[in-house]
């Protein structure tokens, strides 16, 4: 029986020529992920059952990125867990303030991971480097700690739904657009256990940005991981990056997936998910008029360049409406550095919007933009469930940066058409 | 290895968030988590569980974030082992990483009552209802999440050895 794409990576790091879904594999891992919220747990589970050595110094990354620079004490002493073992144990791929930016941009950004990789992060937007050809996924603690004592996994293998991908996407209409429009139809839960592979002509037509998006949210549907093939452009992305040599994986021509969606990107309107599910995607004409406090574009969805040029083309010579906060985060210091190179820094200062240091801040209602009882805010990260960005009674629209600028214009939800030429 | 006990029985969708709400996730005491398993819809529940009683829910179990802490609030309230429909994959593997036992089986999931004695013989793969007198089958696990189940625990496991092929 012929393998999909995740499964043949699986097979390959397990040492085996053959799996079937549903068997339970021990591979070898590439790269083990934390952040300064898990890897204060993992630390802790390693320390107890007296593990003393890391088993490879260079294939774990610790990120300190969700509260930092650190937002209060309890903070500060979880990155200083983190900072005091990724010392003693030489620990390479090591991010605190200053070099670090949001994990899931990171990685890929300093060639980390790469095309062919079995990654494990304990959180769980790793499936992220599925953009780049390789399986990744999220876990818990106790993984990581095993993870970085023993350098494997152990694996439940899944079965696969096929997104057969065609046409090209309209004029600002992003990644962004395409996995809400995905997940909207096959529900939080429609891709539980398995992997999302998406294939196909179109693929080509979608920047390696719009791929880390869509394979970003593949979680939001319950998947185990998301996974884009490996072409030209994730080559020439890997190229000059990579710590590692890329290994190109391809699905057997043979082989089962359990459902095939085909999905015609031409098609794509703008979508934003309602709260308080990522599966509430709604287009332009059911929007209706949906007054916003706050607009926040940043992320490990849509953080990273080419989202900051999107929303600043948009912004540009104009102003934000009064009354709205605009909050824009770039995702790691070379984007920010990129942006101000570039102007977009200016722009959106002049804009009326703050442009501030990574980190993820507000995405899980951390710091920098905690939203009170009633607020709502259009933002561009990836979870819109109850309380995700402050209180229990705010409310998140997920949309493109693209969207996410128009509305901080219009002080309302608002597709860049409807912005243009005001 | 063999559980027996008493079910609890839930239905579909029992996220992490029912199983311990987030508000105390500042401890990692498991009794004082324990102590607050279930809280939200069942608050008698930490009350009536007795050490070995079994926990059924139905579709999509432990569904909602990758916090350890559920499956550790479950153990600690004493269940022995967690039969649904189907899991949520985070909670799934956190749960075998922990030490807690827990079997996918559609059928058993739907057909078990609250209160019902459940047995389950986790070698030879089947599940007694023994108020019922039906019996399930269910696929026995495999060798290696055997080891961890008996080791208490995936870092345990790892610590004797089993993993050393
Ligand atoms: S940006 Fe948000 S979703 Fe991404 S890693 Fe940070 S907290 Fe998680």
């Amino acid at each position: 029986m012929g393998m999909t794409m995740s499964q043949k990576i699986l097979a390959a790091h397990a040492g085996l020529d053959n799996v079937q879904p549903g068997q339970l594999i021990m591979a070898n891992l590439d790269m083990v992920l934390g952040n300064d919220i898990t890897t204060p747990v993992a630390i802790n589970e390693f320390e107890k059952h007296d593990f003393d050595k890391v088993f490879h110094k260079d294939k774990i990354s610790i990120v300190l990125d969700h509260f930092t620079p650190n937002k209060d004490i309890k903070a500060a002493t979880q990155s200083k867990q983190c900072r005091c073992f990724a010392k003693h144990q030489e620990i390479t791929n090591f991010y605190d303030v200053g070099q670090m930016g949001v994990e899931h941009s990171l990685l890929p950004e300093k060639g980390i991971v790469t095309c062919g990789d079995l990654v494990i992060g304990a959180d769980s937007h790793t499936c992220t480097y599925g953009a780049l050809g390789a399986f990744s996924t999220g876990v818990g603690s106790t993984d990581m700690a095993a993870g970085m004592a023993t350098g494997r996994a152990w694996f439940k293998v899944p079965s696969a739904i096929k997104f057969n991908i065609t046409g090209k996407l309209n004029k600002d209409i992003s990644g962004k657009d395409v996995i809400l429009h995905i997940i909207s139809k096959i529900g939080v839960d429609g891709a539980l256990y398995r992997s999302m592979e998406f294939v196909g002509d179109g693929i080509k037509n979608l920047s390696m940005d719009d791929r880390f998006c869509i394979a970003n949210m593949a979680i939001e549907a319950g998947a185990k991981n998301g996974i884009f093939p490996v072409d030209e452009q994730t080559l020439a992305y890997v190229e000059g990056r990579g710590q590692r040599t890329p290994t190109i994986f391809e699905a057997d021509a043979d082989a089962i997936y359990d459902e095939v969606y085909d999905i015609d990107l031409s098609t794509i309107e703008h979508t934003v998910a309602f709260p308080h599910l990522p599966e509430n995607g709604k287009t332009p004409s059911e929007w209706g008029d949906i007054a916003i406090d706050q607009v926040y574009i940043g992320s490990c969805t849509n953080g990273r360049y080419s989202d900051m040029e999107a929303a600043a083309t948009i912004l540009k010579g104009r102003h934000i409406a009064e009354g709205i906060r605009c909050i824009v985060i770039p995702a790691t210091q070379q984007i920010y550095k990129d942006c101000i190179k570039n102007g977009l820094v200016d722009i959106f200062i002049d804009a009326g919007c703050i442009f501030s240091t990574p980190t993820c801040g507000p995405c899980l209602g951390g710091h920098m933009g905690i939203l009170a009882e009633g607020e709502r805010c259009v933002g561009t990260s990836n979870r819109n469930f109850v309380g995700r960005m402050g209180h229990p009674k705010s409310e998140v629209y997920l949309a493109s940066p693209q969207v996410a600028a128009a509305s901080a214009i219009a002080g309302k939800l608002a597709t860049p058409e409807s912005v243009k030429g005001e | 290895m063999i559980a027996k006990g008493t079910v609890h029985k839930y239905g579909d969708n029992v996220d992490t968030d029912v199983i311990i709400p987030a508000r105390h996730l500042n401890t990692q005491d498991e009794k004082e988590l324990a102590s607050h398993c279930m809280e939200d819809i069942d608050a008698d529940f930490i009350h009536k569980v007795k050490a070995g009683d079994i926990m059924v829910g139905e579709a999509n179990f432990g569904c909602g974030s990758s916090r350890e802490h559920a499956p550790i609030a479950i153990k600690a309230s004493g269940i022995s082992c967690v039969i649904a429909s189907s899991f949520a994959r985070i909670f799934y593997r956190n749960s075998i990483n922990i030490g807690l036992a827990i079997i996918e089986c559609p059928e058993a999931a739907k057909e078990i009552k609250d209160g019902d004695i459940v047995n389950v013989d986790f070698d030879k793969g089947i599940i007694v209802n023994e108020s019922q007198n039906k019996e399930y089958t269910f696929p026995p696990f495999p060798e290696f999440i055997q080891k961890i189940i008996s080791s208490n625990g995936y870092l345990n496991a790892i610590k004797e050895g089993k993993f050393n092929d």
